[in-house]
């Protein structure tokens, strides 16, 4: 980092989130929504690691009763048969698609919890003012917010067969409890890496030197 | 000290590859800005939206431009953008319309034959009781992407015929980035394609003229998208002068 530089707050200035239009502090005041493109005005994403943390926990609590109850019941000839999202994993493992055993152990489990330890990571980092790798910590926000969107894999996968899948007596899929918690942590997830600033991240490290 | 020089320049290597050229900026010396503000923020001067570092724009842009400090996109060249992304966007227009009225899928079981399209599929969910599953599935399959082309058009359109841009087009243009996230149509494809394979052990499947449609309208509005360029079209929107 060379020492000349500088960020927008340090000069007053406020970069609009949506248009980035850089705006006076003063002139931020009088307005409160960008002259531009009308978004709400603020330095920081407001109370962004409060509303983050209350996201995450909702998430964690979520994610248990995904992962524990069932996501897909199948009928077939009048025998009943419930699947969480492992057991559907380890099934497909077994009859050997392991294409697809891969695609939803990454879309649905993999991801879905490495998202929550990433944003955790990254929220106490900030908390205790952390000035490790700065780069690669926003780097890995970059990555949560690409790649959650790809959890919604199994929902759609539930749709499609409930949809589908509905031959009366001979075949019948319904969707278990699981999927509304499991839509429910992606979607909150999602949030949640929206409401995170990754600019606290370099924020601490120019108040601390 | 070795494992951790490479892993960034490896990743550095990669990030030139996928965008040449490529350049990174300098940051701007904060006298220089302290000068000239005015009533907004200079305009050869842009804040990084990952870390908040000011950096210098160079007078011709044809390159991507990198921020200084933490690596974040500030900028990417696009030419004819406004051409690009209006034809692209009719494109996927007509691939939805296409998509939403043809069947997905097929499946054939002992004489049987079951039909889906997307909003049959929507529909059953509704029906199961999954109400709040079933408007998800409806948000982000079909009415957000659907208000991204509508919203696109209406901003698109009138700067191609030369006029002055559509009332509140930078109000509409917001939205349509804000709503990004979540239209989702190619994690649906996924979806298919995972739906597909599953069903292969139980039934015959067909897939239907959407599937293909749908295949193509991935790609189409990906494309409309990154021909954008959200600096230029903020430019032209801007109604204060």
């Amino acid at each position: 980092m060379k020492p000349c530089a500088a960020t927008a707050r340090q000069l007053g200035l406020i970069n609009c989130h949506d248009c980035h239009l850089l705006i006076t502090a003063a002139q931020a005041k009088a307005h409160q929504h960008c002259p531009r493109c009308g978004a709400h005005l603020h330095l920081r994403k407001p109370n962004s690691l409060a509303r983050t943390w209350a996201l995450v926990w909702a998430a964690i609590i979520l994610i248990i009763p995904a992962n524990v109850l069932p996501i897909t019941v199948t009928t077939t000839l009048g025998a009943k048969q419930a699947d969480t999202i492992m057991s559907g994993v380890i099934y497909f493992m077994q009859t050997g698609s392991w294409e697809i055993a891969s695609v939803i152990f990454i879309a649905s489990v993999f991801v879905p919890f490495a998202k929550l330890l990433i944003l955790i990571f990254l929220l106490l980092s900030v908390r205790f003012r952390s000035e490790w790798r700065p780069k690669d910590r926003t780097t890995l926000y970059r990555l949560t917010e690409l790649v959650g969107r790809w959890s919604m894999v199994d929902i759609y996968v539930v749709t499609i067969l409930v949809a589908l899948v509905k031959l009366g007596a001979v075949a019948a899929i319904e969707a278990g409890p699981a999927a509304v918690f499991f839509a429910g942590v992606v979607v909150i997830t999602m949030f949640a890496a929206e409401n995170f600033d990754p600019r606290l991240i370099w924020d601490a490290i120019e108040e601390n030197v | 000290m070795q494992d951790f020089t490479i892993a960034p320049m490896f990743f550095h290597r990669i990030q030139q590859l996928l965008h040449k050229p490529f350049q990174s900026v300098h940051p701007p010396v904060p006298a220089e800005i302290i000068a000239p503000p005015g009533e907004y923020g200079p305009p050869n001067v842009l804040a990084c939206h990952d870390c908040d570092l000011l950096n210098r724009l160079p007078e011709q842009v044809t390159a991507t431009l990198l921020c200084a400090r933490c690596g974040a996109v500030l900028y990417r060249y696009k030419p004819d953008s406004i051409e690009r992304s209006l034809a692209l966007t009719l494109t996927a227009l007509i691939l939805f319309l296409l998509s939403n009225s043809f069947p997905f899928l097929a499946m054939k079981s002992g004489g049987l034959i079951q039909e889906t399209t997307l909003l049959t599929g929507i529909h059953e969910l509704w029906k199961q009781g999954l109400h709040g599953l079933a408007v998800l599935v409806l948000l982000t399959c079909v009415l957000v992407p659907l208000a991204q082309m509508m919203g696109l058009l209406y901003i698109l359109l009138p700067l191609k015929l030369g006029q002055r841009p559509a009332a509140g087009a930078a109000h509409v243009f917001r939205l349509v980035q804000e709503v990004a996230p979540w239209g989702m149509m190619e994690v649906f494809m996924m979806g298919i394609l995972v739906a597909l394979v599953k069903l292969g052990h139980m039934a015959t499947i067909v897939p239907g003229i959407s599937v293909f449609s749908f295949g193509a309208l991935i790609f189409a509005m990906a494309a409309a998208f990154s021909s954008l360029d959200p600096p230029l079209l903020w430019d032209r929107l801007d109604l204060r002068r």
